[in-house]
C-alpha cells in the first residue's frame, strides 16, 4: 500500500476532487439562499401574488420546487464550461495570451465524434448495440475527438503562434482571431462539399437519451417531475474525470512540474534542461484534447452542432477562466462552475421575479454584469492570487 | 519585416483593385441578355431550404423562358447567398441593382433579410417577387416593386391560435427567436389567443441554439397545454426534443420556419410523443397543390431529391418574373423593358396560373387570397416529411391594405 501511494499521490487525485464537490455545493448553496431569500421577500409583493394566481402555490414554493433542476442543470454546463476554459488558462498559464482559436477546436472535436458516430449509424451499428457497446462506442468518438482536437491544437500553435513568439502581446491575439475565423470556414467548407449540411445531428443510441426519474412533486395544479438524464450524468462524470486528470498531470508529474515550471519562467526554465518549445507544444495538445472531448459531450447534451457551435461555449468559457483567474486550474474549474450556475440561475427564476418583465433573454446580461462587479472588486478575478507569482 | 508586410498590404490592394476593375468591365457587355436574380441561403443552417429555392427558380427559367427565347432574349439565372444574414443580403442587393441586365429578383427565404434588402430593390426600381416571406412589414410599406406569393404572419398567427383552440387547448406559452419573423408571428399568436381566451402563460425570446434547460423550468412549472415556438426548426425542434426529455407532453406547434425535414432529423420520436407536433405555414407540401405533379417529377428527376417547402413557390416567383417581362417587351415591341415597366407589369398581371394556385396581386403586392395550411408531424424519419399529413387548408384574404 506504501509504495502504492508512492507511484500515485493520492493526494492530488483526491484534493481536486474535493474542490470539484466544494465548489459545486458552495456556489449551489450561495445561490439557493440567495434566490429563496429574495423569494421570501417578493413573496407578499405583486409578483408573489401573480404566482400565486398562476401557479397556486406560493412563490417560496415555486422557486424551493424548481431549485433541485435547476442546480443539475447548472451544474451539467457548469462543468462543460469548465472543461473548456481550462484549455483556455492553461494556454494563458504558459504564454500569457488567450487562445480565441480554442473556441474552433472545440468545435472540430465536436464534429470528429458527431461524424464517425453519424457514419456508424449510416452503417446500420448503432440500431442494434447492446448497452454496453453503446458505451464503448461513445468512449472511443469522445476519444476520437479528444484526439483530432489535440492533434490540431498544436498544429495551430506550431504553423499560428510559435513564429510569433518574440512578437508584441497584441499580435499573437489577433493572429488567434484569424485561426478562429479560418477554422470555422473550413469546418464549413469541408462540411459542405463532403455532406452538404450546416446541421449535424448527434444520432440517438444507446439509453442516453432517458432520464432517472427522482420524484414528483405537486406544484398548484401541476405536477413538476424531477430528474436528470442518463446524458447529464455523462457529461457530468466525463468532465470530472477529465479535471481531476488534468488536475493529476500538471501537479504531481514530472511533465506538469516542466510546466509550471515553463509557465513561471520560460527562460530559467529552458536553462534547466527544460525543452520550452516542446512543454508549449504539450500545453496545446492537452488544451485540445480536453476541448476536444468537452466538444463530444456537449454534441451528446445538445444534439445539434453546426460549423460555429464553438462560439458561445468558447465564449462563456473564456470569461469562466477570467471570472476565476486566469492562468489558474482550480480557479478555471470555479469560474466555470459558477458562470454555468449563474446563467441556469438567471435563465430559470428572472422571468418569475420580475413578472415575465425580463425573461430567459436576459440570463446572458445577468451572468455578465455578475462577472463585472466581480471583476471590479477582484480585478485577478475569484482564485487570481495564485498568479501573483509570475513575471 | 515592416517593409516587407507594406509590400505584401499594397500587392493585395492593387490586386483587389485590379480584380473589381474586370468585375465591373464585363457586367456591361449584356445587350439582349436578361437576368433574373434569386437570393436565398446557399449555405448555413437554411441552406436545406434556400438551394431549393434557387432550384425552383431555375427550373422555372428553363421550362418558361421559350417566349422570350422566340423574342430575341437570353434569359439566364444570377443565384446570391444571402446565408440568412441582413448584411449579406444588403450586399448582395447592392450588387444585384448594379448590375442592369437583372430585371426581377426572386427572393428571399427570411423576412429579416428580406426587409433591409428590398430597399435596396425599392431605391433602384427593381421588381422582387417574395417565394417566401411572411412578414406583414414586406408588403404593407407599400412599394410597388415588391410582392409576394405566399401568406402573411399576421394571418398564421391567428390560424395557429385558432387551431390550438379547436384542438380544445385552453393555456399556451409563447416562445420566439427574437427576428422580425419569429417574434412578429409569436405577436400575432398571442394577439389572437388573449382575445380568443387562451391564455398565454408565458411570452419569452431566445437566441438560444443548444441549451434551453434554463428557460424549461418556467415552461415545465407553467405545464401549458401547447407550447409555440415563433421561429425557425434549427431552434424549434431542439427546444422541442429537450422539452420532452424534460417530460413535457403537451403539444408543440410552431410556424413556417419549422418545416423542414431537418426538423424531423433534430427532434426525431420527440416530436411525435405527447400530443404531437403541429406546424401552420403558407406553403403546404408540394403535393397538396393541383399542379404541382409534373413539377415534382421534373424536379426529382433533375436533382434527384424531393423538392423542400417553397421550391414550388420559387419556381411560381420566377414564372410571374418571366410572364411580366414577356408582357412589357411585347408592349414596347420586343425591345429590352425597363426595370419600371417590369415592376408595373407585375402588379398588372391578373390571374397568374402559377403550380400553387392563381395568383393575382393586391394593390401592396399581397395575393388578394393566400393558402395556409396547418400539417401534423407524422413520422419521426426526416426522409418521410414531405408525407406529413395535411389537417387544415384555408383561403384566407389579407387584411384589407
Amino acid at each position: 500500500m506504501k509504495r502504492f501511494s508512492k507511484l500515485i499521490n493520492v493526494r492530488e487525485l483526491l484534493l481536486p476532487l474535493g474542490q470539484l464537490i466544494m465548489f459545486s455545493l458552495g456556489s449551489a448553496i450561495v445561490l439557493s439562499t440567495i434566490v429563496l431569500v429574495l423569494a421570501l421577500l417578493l413573496d407578499k409583493t405583486a409578483i408573489g401574488m401573480a404566482v400565486t394566481e398562476r401557479f397556486n402555490a406560493s412563490l417560496f414554493t415555486y422557486t424551493l420546487i424548481n431549485l433541485p433542476q435547476v442546480l443539475i442543470d447548472g451544474l451539467t454546463i457548469g462543468f462543460v464550461y469548465a472543461a473548456v476554459a481550462l484549455g483556455y488558462t492553461m494556454v494563458y498559464g504558459v504564454l500569457e495570451f488567450i487562445n480565441f482559436a480554442h473556441s474552433e477546436i472545440f468545435a472540430v472535436g465536436a464534429f470528429v465524434g458527431v461524424e464517425i458516430l453519424i457514419a456508424l449509424d449510416t452503417a446500420g451499428v448503432l440500431s442494434k448495440v447492446s448497452l454496453g457497446m453503446a458505451f464503448v462506442i461513445l468512449i472511443l468518438a469522445i476519444l476520437a475527438g479528444m484526439f483530432a482536437a489535440g492533434a490540431l491544437a498544436v498544429t495551430v500553435e506550431r504553423v499560428a503562434y510559435r513564429p510569433l513568439r518574440g512578437a508584441p502581446r497584441l499580435v499573437p491575439l489577433i493572429s488567434a482571431i484569424g485561426v478562429s475565423f479560418l477554422l470555422q470556414d473550413v469546418i464549413r467548407l469541408v462540411e459542405g462539399l463532403t455532406t452538404g449540411q450546416f446541421n449535424r445531428i448527434f444520432p440517438t443510441f444507446g439509453n442516453f437519451d432517458e432520464r432517472l426519474i427522482f420524484g414528483e412533486v405537486g406544484l398548484g395544479a401541476t405536477t413538476i417531475t424531477m430528474g436528470i438524464s442518463i446524458k447529464s450524468i455523462i457529461v457530468i462524470v466525463g468532465a470530472v474525470l477529465m479535471l481531476v486528470g488534468l488536475n493529476y498531470l500538471v501537479n504531481a508529474t514530472k511533465i506538469g512540474k516542466a510546466i509550471r515550471a515553463v509557465a513561471q519562467d520560460r527562460t530559467t526554465a529552458s536553462l534547466m534542461g527544460i525543452d520550452v518549445n516542446h512543454i508549449i507544444s504539450l500545453t496545446f495538445l492537452v488544451g485540445g484534447l480536453l476541448g476536444g472531448a468537452a466538444g463530444v459531450l456537449y454534441a451528446l447534451k445538445f444534439t445539434r452542432i453546426d460549423p460555429f457551435v464553438g462560439f458561445f461555449p468558447g465564449l462563456k468559457a473564456f470569461t469562466a477562466a477570467v471570472m476565476g483567474g486566469i492562468g489558474n486550474l482550480t480557479g478555471a474549474l470555479l469560474g466555470g462552475i459558477v458562470l454555468g450556475m449563474l446563467e441556469t440561475f438567471a435563465g430559470s427564476y428572472m422571468g418569475i421575479f420580475t413578472m415575465g418583465a425580463a425573461g430567459t433573454e436576459y440570463k446572458d446580461i445577468f451572468a455578465f454584469s455578475i462577472l463585472i462587479l466581480v471583476l471590479i472588486f477582484r480585478p485577478q478575478g475569484l482564485m487570481g492570487e495564485n498568479v501573483t507569482q509570475k513575471a | 519585416m515592416n517593409k516587407r508586410l507594406f509590400v505584401l498590404l499594397s500587392v493585395l490592394i492593387i490586386a483587389s483593385m485590379v480584380l473589381t476593375a474586370c468585375g465591373g468591365g464585363s457586367a456591361a457587355s449584356t445587350a439582349k441578355t436578361i437576368k433574373i436574380a434569386t437570393q436565398s441561403p446557399l449555405s448555413g443552417d437554411m441552406s436545406a431550404v434556400g438551394v431549393d429555392i434557387k432550384r425552383g427558380a431555375e427550373m422555372g427559367i428553363e421550362q418558361m423562358s421559350a417566349a422570350l427565347t422566340e423574342m430575341g432574349f437570353k434569359v439566364e439565372l444570377a443565384p446570391f447567398d444571402d446565408q440568412g444574414n441582413p448584411d449579406t443580403g444588403v450586399a448582395n442587393a447592392k450588387q444585384i441593382v448594379s448590375d442592369p441586365a437583372i430585371l426581377c429578383v426572386v427572393g428571399h427565404y427570411n423576412s429579416g433579410v428580406q426587409i433591409p434588402s428590398s430597399e435596396e430593390y425599392h431605391n433602384a426600381g427593381l421588381a422582387n417577387v417574395s417565394p417566401a416571406n411572411t412578414n406583414p412589414k414586406v408588403t404593407t410599406r407599400g412599394y410597388l416593386e415588391v410582392n409576394r406569393i405566399v401568406g402573411r404572419d399576421d394571418v398564421q398567427g391567428v390560424v395557429g391560435a385558432d387551431f390550438a383552440l379547436e384542438q380544445g387547448m385552453t393555456s399556451a406559452f409563447v416562445v420566439h427567436d427574437k427576428t422580425a419573423y419569429g417574434q412578429g408571428i409569436a405577436e400575432f399568436f398571442r394577439q389572437e389567443a388573449d382575445a380568443k381566451g387562451l391564455k398565454v402563460l408565458g411570452f419569452e425570446g431566445t437566441e438560444e441554439k443548444a441549451n434551453f434547460d434554463a428557460l424549461l423550468s418556467p415552461i415545465l412549472a407553467a405545464n401549458p397545454d401547447v407550447v409555440y415556438f415563433g421561429g425557425m426548426y434549427g431552434q424549434a425542434a431542439i427546444l422541442f426534443k429537450q422539452a420532452r426529455e424534460k417530460g413535457y407532453m403537451g403539444m408543440f406547434m410552431s410556424d413556417d420556419g419549422f418545416d423542414s425535414s431537418d426538423a424531423a432529423k433534430i427532434g426525431g420520436q420527440a416530436l411525435l410523443d405527447g400530443k404531437g407536433t403541429y406546424y401552420s405555414t403558407v406553403s403546404g407540401p408540394a403535393s397538396v397543390y393541383a399542379g404541382t405533379a409534373k413539377f415534382i417529377t421534373d424536379f426529382k428527376a433533375k436533382y434527384s431529391s424531393d423538392p423542400q417547402p417553397f421550391a414550388a413557390q420559387g419556381y411560381d416567383s420566377a414564372g410571374i418574373c418571366l410572364k411580366a417581362i414577356e408582357a412589357a417587351a411585347k408592349a414596347k415591341n420586343g425591345e429590352t423593358p425597363t426595370r419600371a415597366e417590369v415592376a408595373n407589369a407585375i402588379r398588372a398581371l391578373k390571374d397568374y396560373p402559377g403550380i400553387t394556385g392563381t395568383i393575382t396581386f393586391n394593390s401592396i403586392g399581397d395575393p388578394v387570397v393566400a393558402k395556409y395550411f396547418v400539417i401534423k408531424v407524422g413520422d419521426a424519419d426526416p426522409a418521410k416529411w414531405s408525407t406529413n399529413p395535411v389537417d387544415q387548408i384555408l383561403d384566407i384574404a389579407p387584411p384589407a391594405p
